[in-house]
C-alpha cells in the first residue's frame, strides 16, 4: 500500500470533531463575554455552559447540579481524591483503596496523601488486568473514606465491573469515585444505575479540545472548594470559565454518547482484525483480558523487540501509536500497568499499544497490518535478545511462558 | 524529548549490524530490566580493530550509540577504541536527550567489554588495562 498516516493513539489524544469545533468557534469569535458578567452578552456565555452542563449530565445520567467543570481529568482526579480525604479524615476516616494500575493522576495523589498521614491499599490485579468487587469488599475498613477505581485501564483497556464494585462500597458506606477518562463514549455509562458517587472525564479523548475535563459529584457527597476566587462552579472552582471549551465538551460527549453500541461493533470489529493478524507474529502476546476491554485498544508484546523502536518505525511509516516501553515515559522502567500484570520486565519493554476510534478505516487497519511484520523482523534480526530466544539458550524458557510459541514448535 | 538528525540517521541506517562468527573478543553489556541490551563483535589483526559488528535490543538513542561507536572504533587500535568515552559518543551524534545519556555508557561499556573479552582470549589479564566494568549506573537509580 501506498505511504499513509495513520493515527492509531486514540488513547493519548483524539481530533477535535467538525462537530465540536462548529459548536466551539461562536465562542471564540464574537460571543466572548464573561459569563460573570451581569449584560446579556455575558449571559449568553453563562447559558452556554449551562447547556453544556446538561448534555454532560444527559450522557451521564445525573442531573445537571452534579457537575463542575474541570482543567482535565487529572484536576477531576486530584480535586475527587483529596476532597474527600480532606473532608473525611475529620471524623476519623484517613484509609483509601484504589488499584495498582492507575493512571498517574490518582497514583500520584495517593502517594501524597500517603505523606499527608492517609493509608492507601492498592489492590492487585489479575494477569487478565481486572479486579473484582469481593478484592475491593475485603479491603473496605471501618476507616475507609474513599474507593477510588478507574473504569477502564488507559494501557491495555479493561473494563472493571463497576455496577458491583459500587455497590460493595454502598453497602460499607464508603463513597465511590471512578476515573472514567478512557471509558467515557466507548461503553454506555448511568452513574446513577450504576451506584458510581463520582466520576472523571476528559474533554480531549472524546473529540473536544485539550484543557477541559468535568467531574461528577453526586449530591450530597461533600466536597471541598479547590480553587479559592471568585464564584464559578458554584463556588467550588474559582477562575473565569473556558467557554468554548466548556461548549465543545458538552457537544463532544452528546455525540460520543449518541450511538455508542453502534460504535462498539464498527470499531471492535477492525480491532479484533488487528489484533488477529498480529498475533500471527512469532512470541507475541495480548495484553489484557480480551473480551473485557475497550472496542479500540489492542496491546500486543513482541519478544525480543523494545517498544521506542518499534514506534519509531512505526512513525517513519506513517503511524502514530504509543507503547509502555521504559524509553517512551523517561524513566528506565517500564509501564507499572504492564509490571503489575505480572510481566517481565522484556516482555513489558516490547509492548505496543494501538488505540484506534470510529475515524478509523479498514485501509488504516490493512495498512498496519502491512507493515508490523517487515518492522518486527528488521528489530528482531538485530536484537541480541532475539538472538538468545532462536537459540533456544535455557535463559529465555521463563519468557516462552508468557508469549506464543516460536514458529515451527 | 527531541532527537538529533543525527541520532535518527544512525537510528534509521544503523552501521554495522550482524554478528562476527570469528570475533576475536564479544561483550554483551546492559540488561533487559532498563530496556537496553547491547553486543558487541571486533575483529582484531596486528592491534587493528579491521572489523566491528553490533546487535542492540533498545531504544532509538541505544542503536543510534552503538551504531556511531562502531564508526568511530572501526580502524584503530586497540587503546585508541578504549579511550573512546561515552562523551565522545554523544557529542557525535550531536548531543542526546538527559535520560538517554545512559545508552552512550552502554555503548563505552560494550566496547570495554568486547576489548577485555579479547585480551583474555590473548591470555591477557584485562583487569588492569580496561579496568572494572560496572553495571550502567542509570541502571541503579
Amino acid at each position: 500500500m501506498e505511504k499513509r498516516f495513520v493515527y492509531a493513539d486514540n488513547a493519548a489524544t483524539t481530533s477535535v470533531s467538525e462537530r465540536v469545533l462548529e459548536a466551539m468557534l461562536p465562542y471564540m469569535k464574537e460571543q466572548f463575554g464573561n459569563p460573570s458578567s451581569i449584560y446579556m452578552f455575558g449571559q449568553n456565555a453563562l447559558r452556554a455552559i449551562e447547556t453544556a452542563r446538561e448534555k454532560v449530565a444527559a450522557a451521564l445520567g445525573c442531573s445537571p447540579s452534579e457537575i463542575y467543570f474541570t482543567g482535565c481529568g487529572s484536576e477531576s482526579d486530584n480535586w475527587a481524591l483529596k476532597s474527600i480525604a480532606e473532608r473525611l479524615s475529620k471524623v476519623g476516616k484517613k484509609h483509601v483503596i484504589t488499584t495498582v494500575f492507575e493512571h498517574h493522576a490518582i497514583l500520584h495523589t495517593c502517594q501524597y496523601l500517603e505523606k499527608n498521614g492517609f493509608e492507601v491499599t492498592y489492590l492487585p490485579v489479575d494477569e487478565k488486568g481486572l479486579i473484582t468487587a469481593e478484592q475491593v469488599a475485603r479491603a473496605i475498613r471501618e476507616d475507609t473514606a474513599i474507593v477510588s477505581i478507574m473504569y477502564a485501564n488507559n494501557e491495555i483497556g479493561t473494563i472493571m465491573p463497576i455496577a458491583e464494585i459500587a455497590e460493595a462500597c454502598h453497602k460499607k458506606g464508603v463513597i465511590f469515585h471512578t476515573d472514567a477518562v478512557q471509558a467515557v463514549g466507548n461503553v454506555p455509562i448511568n452513574v446513577k444505575e450504576q451506584g458510581i458517587d463520582m466520576l472523571s472525564l476528559s474533554g480531549h479523548k472524546i473529540h473536544a479540545q485539550k484543557g477541559v475535563g468535568a467531574l461528577y459529584v453526586r449530591k450530597g457527597i461533600p466536597i471541598t472548594n479547590f480553587i479559592h476566587g471568585g464564584a464559578q462552579e458554584r463556588n467550588r472552582r474559582a477562575g473565569t470559565e473556558n467557554v468554548p471549551a466548556i461548549v465543545g465538551l458538552g457537544e463532544a460527549i452528546t455525540a460520543a454518547c449518541e450511538n455508542i453500541p453502534a460504535k462498539i461493533e464498527k470499531v471492535t470489529k477492525m480491532r479484533n482484525r488487528l489484533i488477529d493478524e498480529i498475533l500471527k507474529i512469532e512470541c507475541t502476546r495480548l495484553n489484557g483480558d480480551r473480551e473485557q476491554r475497550l472496542c479500540g485498544n489492542a496491546n500486543i508484546s513482541f519478544l525480543g523487540v523494545e517498544g521506542e523502536s518499534l514506534l519509531l518505525r512505526l512513525d517513519h511509516e506513517g503511524i502514530c501509536a504509543s507503547s509502555g516501553s521504559a524509553c517512551t515515559s523517561g524513566s528506565l522502567d517500564p509501564s507499572h500497568v504492564l509490571l503489575a500484570l505480572g510481566l517481565p520486565h522484556e516482555i513489558a519493554h516490547g509492548s505496543l499499544r494501538l488505540t484506534i476510534s470510529e475515524e478509523t478505516t479498514d485501509d488504516d487497519i490493512d495498512y498496519i497490518i502491512e507493515k508490523i511484520p517487515g518492522i518486527i523482523k528488521r528489530i528482531r534480526d538485530m536484537s541480541p535478545l532475539w538472538e538468545n530466544v532462536t537459540k533456544k539458550q535455557p535463559q529465555m524458557q521463563k519468557l516462552m511462558r508468557w508469549v506464543s510459541p516460536l514458529k515451527g514448535e | 524529548m527531541l532527537y538529533s538528525e543525527k541520532v535518527m540517521d544512525h537510528f534509521a541506517n544503523p552501521r554495522n549490524v550482524g554478528e562476527i562468527p570469528d570475533a576475536d573478543g564479544v561483550g554483551e553489556v546492559g540488561n533487559a530490566k532498563c530496556g537496553d541490551i547491547m553486543k558487541m563483535y571486533i575483529k582484531v589483526e596486528n592491534n587493528i580493530i579491521t572489523d566491528v559488528k553490533f546487535k542492540t535490543f533498545g531504544c532509538g538513542a541505544a542503536v543510534a550509540t552503538s551504531s556511531i561507536a562502531t564508526e568511530m572504533i572501526k580502524g584503530k587500535t586497540v587503546e585508541e577504541a578504549l579511550k573512546l568515552t561515552n562523551k565522545a559518543v554523544v557529542q557525535a551524534l550531536e548531543g542526546l536527550p538527559p535520560q538517554k545519556l545512559h545508552c552512550s555508557v552502554l555503548a563505552e561499556q560494550a566496547i570495554k567489554s568486547a576489548v577485555s573479552d579479547y585480551y583474555k582470549r590473548q591470555g591477557i589479564d584485562p583487569e588492569p588495562i580496561v579496568g572494572p566494568i560496572g553495571e550502567c549506573e542509570a541502571c541503579h537509580i
